[in-house]
C-alpha cells in the first residue's frame, strides 16, 4: 500500500477546504439558521408535534442528512472534478497509485469535510432547539456511512461529469429531491398510503428515518432495515468504483 | 546492461479510432540523454504519456526498470518523473505545496530539506509559499519541472520543457538536467529546438506519423547523414557565369562571386571534391582559401521528415 499517497492526497484535499474555511464553515451555518427560523420557528409554531417530538427538534436530523449529503456529494465530485478539468490529474494517472489509495485520499477527505459540517450544524441546532440524543454511537455511525457512502457517489459523479454542468446536475435533480422527499421535514406516516408506499424506493429515506431513530427511537422504517439500505449503497458505489478504475473509464484515455 | 525502458511493437488507438502509435520499438538506455524529435502530431506525447501510465496501450509492451508497466506498474512508475507538456497545475496551492505532494504521491516520505534544494536549483525559492496562479507562464514550467523531481526519479521525460520559455530559464534548465545527467538519472526530451537537441543529446530518434524513423547516435547521426559544403575563396570574384567544365558541380557563387559554394554528401563513395579542385584550376579560378562546414541537425530533420512526405 501507498500510505504516503494517502495521505497526501487527503491532506491536500483538506487544505483546500480550509483554505476557504469561510465558505467551508459559513454557508452551512448561515444556511441551516435559515431553515431553522423559517421552518422551526414560523411554521413550526404552527405545527404542535410530530410523533412526540417538537417540529424543530424533529427536523434536526433530517436538515443535518440534507446538509452532510449534498456537501459529501460536491466535496468529492469537484474534488476529483478539478485535476480533470485543469489536466493536473496527469500527476495521478502516472503516479504508483491503485485505485483503493486514490479513493481513499479523496473520498476520505471529502467524507471529512461533509462530517465537520454534518457537527458544526449540529451543534448549531442547539442554539435553536432542545435536542436530546438517544442513540450517540449509532448517531455517529449513521452520519459517518451517510458521509462515506455519498462521497463515494460524488466521486464517481466527478470522474463521471465532462463539463460543470454535468458535474452540478446529479446533485440538483436527484439528490436533492431525493432528500426532501425522503422525510427530512416530516414523517412520512404523515403522507396518504399510496405516497408511502413510493417514499419506499427512496434508498434517501431509509437513512434518513435510521438516523432520526437515533436520536427520538422513532423511525419510518426498522433501524435494521436501514442500516442494510445503507451498507448495500456503499458496497454498490465501491463496485462501480473499482469497475472505473480497472477499466480507465473516463479517466485514462 | 538492459535498456532502462524497452518499448516493443507499441500501438496507440485513441477512441476515436485514430491510430497515433503504429508499432513503436524502442530501447532507451540507462543514463542517456535521448531527445525524441518530431513534428507536431508525431506521436511524442502519445508514446511519453503511454509509457508513464496516462494513457493504455492499445497493444505491445513496455518495461521500466525491468517492471512492465502494467503489470508492475507500481515498480515501473516509481521510477519515473515526468514533465509534461501543458502547464496543467493546481491553481489555489503553493509552490511547496504542490512540490511536496507530488513527493508523497509517489511513496516518498515527507522531505522539506530535499523540495527547498529543488525549488532553489530551479530559481523558485522566492516564489515557495506564492500561489501557482500568481507565477508566469515559465514559473509555472519550473514548477512542473520541481514536481517531476521531488520523488528523486532514475528517469525523467520532458515534454517540450522549453516551450515558451525566455533564455535564462533555458540555461537554469539545462544546468539542471546537466546535474541529473551526471547524477545518471535517465532523461527522454522532447523539444523543437533543434539546436538544443544538438547540444543535450546522446542520441537522437526521431518520431514521425506514429512511426519511429531513426534511432541513433547524435554524433555519427551528424556525421554519417549531414551534408558538408566546401566553400572556396578566390583570389578575385567571378565574373559572369561559371566555366562551363564546372557545371556538374553544382557550384553556387555567394558574396557576389568572391566564393563558391559545393555540397557534397560524406555518406557518398566519392566527395567529388579532388576533381572539383582539379576542374576549378584548369578553369583558371584561383583558389586563396577554403573551408568546410557541417549541417545541423535541424536540416537533418527536416530532410528526414521531408523524405517521408514524398
Ligand atoms: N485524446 C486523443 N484523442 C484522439 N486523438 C488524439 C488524442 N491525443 C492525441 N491525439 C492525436 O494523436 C496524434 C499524436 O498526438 P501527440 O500529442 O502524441 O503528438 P506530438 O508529437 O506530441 O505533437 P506536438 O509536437 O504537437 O506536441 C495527433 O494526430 C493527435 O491529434
Ligand atoms: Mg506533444
Amino acid at each position: 500500500m501507498n500510505y504516503q499517497a494517502m495521505r497526501a492526497i487527503y491532506i491536500f484535499e483538506m487544505s483546500r477546504f480550509f483554505r476557504t474555511y469561510r465558505q467551508s464553515f459559513l454557508a452551512p451555518v448561515i444556511s441551516t439558521s435559515l431553515y431553522f427560523i423559517v421552518f422551526g420557528a414560523a411554521i413550526g409554531s404552527r405545527i404542535d408535534q410530530v410523533e412526540g417530538v417538537s417540529y424543530g427538534a424533529f427536523i434536526v436530523p433530517g436538515l443535518i442528512m440534507l446538509s452532510v449529503m449534498t456537501q459529501a456529494t460536491s466535496n468529492a465530485s469537484f474534488g476529483i472534478y478539478f485535476p480533470k478539468f485543469t489536466g493536473s490529474i496527469y500527476e495521478l494517472l502516472s503516479a504508483p497509485i491503485n485505485f483503493l489509495e486514490a479513493t481513499v485520499g479523496y473520498v476520505g477527505a471529502a467524507a471529512s469535510k461533509a462530517l465537520i459540517i454534518g457537527a458544526i450544524i449540529f451543534a448549531t441546532s442547539f442554539f435553536f432547539v432542545d435536542v436530546q440524543v438517544m442513540h450517540p454511537l449509532a448517531m455517529v455511525a449513521f452520519l459517518i456511512l451517510t458521509c462515506l457512502s455519498f462521497s463515494l457517489l460524488g466521486f464517481i459523479i466527478g470522474i463521471w461529469a465532462g463539463n460543470f454542468e454535468q458535474l452540478q446536475i446529479i446533485p440538483l435533480l436527484i439528490i436533492t429531491p431525493l432528500v426532501f422527499l425522503g422525510g427530512s421535514f416530516y414523517s412520512t406516516t404523515m403522507l396518504p398510503p399510496f405516497w408511502q408506499a413510493v417514499t419506499l424506493l427512496n434508498p434517501v429515506h431509509y437513512l434518513i428515518s435510521g438516523f432520526r431513530w437515533s436520536f427520538f427511537e422513532q423511525a419510518d422504517v426498522p433501524v435494521g432495515v436501514s442500516l442494510l439500505a445503507i451498507a448495500a449503497f456503499t458496497a454498490l458505489c465501491l463496485g462501480a468504483i473499482a469497475w472505473i478504475f480497472r477499466t480507465g473509464w473516463r479517466i485514462r484515455s | 546492461m538492459a535498456p532502462i525502458v524497452r518499448v516493443n511493437d507499441l500501438r496507440k488507438s485513441y477512441a476515436s479510432g485514430f491510430e497515433a502509435l503504429k508499432g513503436v520499438t524502442l530501447d532507451i538506455e540507462e543514463g542517456e540523454i535521448l531527445a525524441l524529435l518530431g513534428p507536431n502530431g508525431a506521436g511524442k506525447t502519445t508514446l511519453i504519456s503511454t509509457i508513464c501510465g496516462i494513457t493504455m496501450p492499445s497493444s505491445g509492451t513496455v518495461t521500466v526498470g525491468g517492471n512492465d508497466i502494467l503489470k508492475d506498474y507500481r515498480a515501473a512508475r516509481s521510477m519515473i518523473g515526468l514533465v509534461p507538456q501543458e502547464l496543467s497545475l493546481e491553481a489555489f496551492e503553493t509552490v511547496f505545496n504542490a512540490v511536496s505532494f507530488s513527493r508523497g504521491l509517489f511513496g516518498k516520505s515527507r522531505n522539506d530539506a530535499l523540495v527547498t534544494d529543488i525549488l532553489r536549483q530551479l530559481g523558485l525559492l522566492d516564489k515557495k509559499d506564492t500561489k501557482i496562479m500568481a507565477l508566469s507562464g515559465g514559473m509555472k514550467r519550473r514548477v512542473l519541472i520541481a514536481k517531476a523531481l521531488a520523488h528523486e526519479p532514475r528517469i525523467l521525460f520532458l515534454d517540450e520543457p522549453t516551450a515558451g520559455v525566455d533564455v535564462e530559464l533555458r540555461k537554469d534548465m539545462w544546468a539542471v538536467v546537466d546535474r541529473l545527467r551526471q547524477d545518471g538519472v535517465t532523461i527522454i526530451l522532447t523539444t523543437h529546438y533543434i539546436e538544443e537537441a544538438e547540444a543535450m543529446a546522446d542520441r537522437v530518434a526521431v518520431i514521425d506519423k506514429g512511426q519511429i524513423m531513426l534511432v541513433q547516435d547524435k554524433d555519427a547521426l551528424m556525421s554519417h547523414m549531414g551534408q558538408k559544403e566546401l566553400i572556396i575563396q578566390l583570389d578575385q570574384p567571378l565574373v559572369g557565369d561559371l566555366p562551363d567544365a564546372l557545371g556538374k558541380y553544382g557550384l553556387e557563387a555567394i558574396e557576389e562571386g568572391a566564393r563558391l559554394r559545393y555540397v557534397y554528401d560524406t555518406k557518398a563513395d566519392r566527395t567529388g571534391i579532388t576533381a572539383l579542385l582539379n576542374d576549378l584550376q584548369l578553369a583558371g579560378l584561383q583558389m586563396v582559401d577554403m573551408e568546410t562546414r557541417q549541417s545541423s541537425l535541424e536540416e537533418i530533420f527536416v530532410g528526414l521528415v521531408k523524405g517521408d512526405a514524398a
